[in-house]
């Protein structure tokens, strides 16, 4: 499906970002990329749909390779990926609909942007995608009046409107609370496993990680330096992707908090999920 | 919980607009178009003259090019005259828009006199500075004496305004504390409004400099003095040549003055 | 410790300023009270008209009084003109000004080129007051509310252009990358990542402008731009002063409807 060879990325200034980073997807699964501040986390995700420019490598998405593509195929291959954002990064003057159908820009021409008229399709969609992440009637909301985590969920609601072939996923949950940071992990994972799309996860707290994705790929200074299972993570790969530390508590907190917090929840969980969304 | 079939779902949705009911936006539409088919019907529009208009401007252009600068003395005294009007409105419009400025400030001066103080600002704003400039011409006339009181006044008006809403903006606190050490008045104004609005007010007073520069090109051409004036004349003399130099200069005149008090603005950050 | 060791810990006086910056200062001072002595000097102003400048003043109110009301009447219609000549010259403005801002904001140009445009004819507009405008456009088309509206709106293309512009560069770029990684086109990014975010300020521009240019109209006849200013002009030349005052105080109330309803709007305007 996605397949990464040789990614090189070197900023203006002399920063090398990206240093020969190789990576494939080839079945529907969540990839975590952990990894320090600056280790080329966010550029690596921002190369797969060039917001940011390779300085060289490929990028083969489902048979296209990405970094050959002049403007307006860049632009048809952009709505087969969906990208979800740490700042949320919604129009915040306009509705949570709005911000959804925004999703369908590169599906629809000018003229019915223009006159906000979107195909009855996108729209059922809209709504549908609306109730699946837990904010029915919230439509006519502005998105400046929501709360972190109900607009991260608009935010995931606007990528897969694209019907993504590919999610990318920049910091979902650094600006969130624990708790909703949790929901949030959990829905993406979700929606992703349930639409069979893959999806390439950047994210720095490293138990949300381990207990949400299928696969962890761990980058250091440009380069990858772990690519396995979940499970497969102990203190010395940690200490090989961010340095000397004391791992224990962060490979022992997750379990523990989860088996104690789920069996906490579990009565909590039957409420409707609008109750959920109402609490952010 | 059921969540409900996929054709359930609406299949249109609308933004709602600033006005919600349909109705309501329909008729606004229609008031909008009403009123443009009514204004231009209204006005009296001489409608030959005006596509006479375009090749009467490529006939004037081409007279205004080249520019002439040849009367240059002409040019430069009506320039000089313009930016030394603009100084001195400027210098006593500053002096005569504190005491004005203070007692339009509500938490500084009891209700009767922030009344006939800000009475006092509306009056002055209401009027266009051409306007003013003609009674002034009137009364004192022609020359740069009108024009400078006309400055004076647009001034005054500009910067009282201007120091009211910072006083009456400020934090309370700092002017709760200097009244409570017992300080008097001059007292009181010196240590604790002074320091808060004196950057705003030396910025504002010079941006309202560059402006007098502006608008003392303007005053002229109803003979208040400055370059205004030779404007006007070139023009009711059709010497379109000498127009376009006496044009150029003022707007080079203007872009140096929004420079350089742009400049002076960043210094007294 | 000694009265000298204290006196060096703890200072006795102290200055806000030290001797250097002092000087610094008074020479600023110095220089600006030159300025202005000589800027007052050179214009040859008699300043022997100051002493009855209030007798002036108080005669001239005097015989303003009572206001011509009939005379109201009369100039009904051209103040009605006035209005129209801001309104539609303001409309216009909007028109023009909407593509031509975002033609001068550095991130939403198409290429430097169109940028210096953009911000020459900004630039132009500004520099130009809307009185010598008219100038211009009534020895083009004659004199006429025309020339009145052409002038009106060259000048406020300038101005709303510039605020319209600074209010694009200074958006949240967030958004508009969120919109781009849609794979919308350009002009979509530009319709609903960048437009609903600066769509106040250009809503409140306009109603600002709209208000200036009220007072602008009111002018604009001195110089056969069309209102009721060539009616106010001919007053006041023909030492008419009840049928001037009685003009002024329309003036005034209209400037004054104007200045609220401008005022309003603003504040709905979030």
């Amino acid at each position: 499906m996605l397949t990464i060879t040789d990614l090189y990325k070197q900023y203006p200034t002399g920063l090398q970002a990206l240093q020969g980073v190789s990576l494939t997807v080839d079945e529907p699964q969540v990839v975590a990329i952990i990894g320090p501040s600056g280790a080329g986390k966010s550029t690596l995700i921002r190369c797969v749909n060039r917001l940011v420019e390779p300085t060289s490598g490929t990028i083969v998405l489902d048979g296209t390779d990405i970094t050959r593509l002049g403007r307006g195929e860049l632009r048809r291959a952009r709505r087969r990926m969906g990208m979800i954002f740490q700042e949320y990064n919604l129009v915040e003057r306009l509705t949570v609909m709005e911000n959804l159908l925004s999703g369908r820009l590169g599906y629809v021409g000018f003229w019915r942007t223009y006159r906000r008229k979107y195909p009855p399709a996108d729209v059922q969609a809209a709504y549908e995608l609306l109730d699946r992440v837990g904010l029915t009637g919230y439509e006519n909301t502005r998105a400046d009046a929501l709360s972190g985590g109900q607009r991260q969920r608009v935010g995931i609601g606007r990528a897969l409107m694209q019907k993504p072939d590919l999610l990318l996923v920049d910091e979902p949950t650094a600006s969130l609370d624990p708790k909703t940071s949790r929901q949030i992990m959990r829905i993406i994972v979700e929606l992703a496993h349930e639409r069979g799309t893959p999806a390439l996860l950047n994210i720095h707290d490293v138990p949300l990680a381990k207990s949400h994705a299928d696969r962890i790929v761990g980058i250091t200074a440009g380069k990858i330096v772990f690519d396995g299972k979940p499970g497969a993570l102990n203190e010395k790969v940690l200490t090989e992707i961010y340095g000397e530390e004391d791992w224990s508590m962060t490979l022992g907190q997750d379990t523990e908090q989860d088996g104690g917090a789920a069996t906490k929840q579990r009565p909590r969980r039957r409420r409707k999920l609008e109750g959920e969304a109402a609490a952010g | 919980m059921s969540t409900p079939a996929t054709t359930d779902y609406p299949k249109t949705w609308k933004p709602p607009g600033l006005i919600t009911n349909p109705l309501m936006r329909q008729g606004v539409t229609a008031l909008i178009v009403f009123y443009i088919l009514w204004s231009v019907g209204s006005l009296e529009i001489d409608w030959t003259r005006v596509s006479d208009g375009l090749p009467r401007a490529v006939k004037m252009f081409s007279r205004m090019i080249p520019p002439d600068f040849s009367r240059w003395e002409l040019l430069v005294k009506g320039l000089i005259e313009s930016v030394q009007m603009a100084f001195a409105a400027s210098f006593v419009g500053m002096v005569l828009a504190i005491p004005l400025g203070l007692c339009a400030a509500r938490n500084l001066v009891p209700k009767p006199v922030y009344l006939v103080a800000r009475g006092i600002m509306v009056l002055l704003r209401s009027f266009h500075e051409v306007i003013i400039a003609i009674v002034f011409v009137k009364i004192f006339g022609f020359g740069p004496l009108a024009g400078i009181l006309t400055l004076i006044v647009a001034s005054v008006s500009f910067i009282s305004k201007m120091m009211a809403e910072d006083i009456e903006n400020m934090t309370p606190g700092s002017m709760e504390a200097v009244r409570a050490t017992g300080a008097s008045f001059p007292k009181f104004l010196i240590y604790a409004i002074t320091p808060q609005v004196m950057p705003r007010y030396l910025g504002v007073s010079i941006y309202r400099l560059d402006a007098n520069i502006r608008h003392s090109t303007v005053v002229g051409i109803v003979g208040a003095g400055g370059i205004g004036q030779v404007l006007q004349a070139s023009f009711s003399r059709y010497d379109y040549d000498f127009a376009l130099a006496i044009l150029l200069s003022i707007v080079a005149l203007v872009f140096i003055g929004e420079f350089f008090s742009a400049w002076i603005r960043s210094k007294l950050r | 410790m000694t009265l000298q060791e204290h006196a060096k810990r703890y200072p006795e006086v102290w200055r806000r300023f030290n001797p250097r910056e002092t000087l610094i200062r008074y020479a600023w001072y110095i220089g600006i009270a030159f300025v202005a002595i000589w800027s007052v000097q050179q214009l040859d102003i008699p300043w022997i008209y100051f002493l009855d400048a209030h007798i002036q003043a108080g005669d001239l109110l005097f015989r303003m009084f009572p206001p011509d009301w009939e005379f109201a009447l009369e100039v009904f219609d051209p103040l009605i003109e006035t209005i129209h000549i801001a309104t539609l010259g303001t409309a216009i403005t909007f028109v023009i000004a909407f593509p031509l801002a975002f033609l001068s904001a550095r991130n939403t140009t198409l290429n430097t080129t169109t940028w210096l445009i953009g911000r020459f004819i900004l630039v132009t507009s500004r520099s130009v007051n809307t009185i010598v405008w008219g100038l211009l456009f009534v020895a083009i088309f004659g004199p006429g509310p025309i020339a009145g509206i052409c002038a009106i709106a060259a000048r406020s293309i300038g101005f709303m252009g510039k605020l319209i512009a600074e209010a694009i560069e200074e958006i949240d770029e967030g958004p508009v990358e969120a919109i781009e990684a849609t794979g919308a086109s350009r002009l979509q990014v530009l319709w609903i990542g960048v437009l609903p975010q600066v769509l106040p300020v250009i809503w409140g521009t306009t109603v600002y402008r709209w208000d200036i240019n009220i007072r602008e109209s009111t002018v604009l006849g001195f110089v056969g731009a069309g209102g009721i200013g060539i009616i106010l002009y001919s007053s006041i030349n023909q030492f008419a002063w009840r049928e001037a005052g009685i003009i002024l105080i329309l003036i005034m109330i209209v400037v004054i409807i104007s200045e609220f309803i401008s005022a309003t709007l603003r504040k709905q305007i979030t």
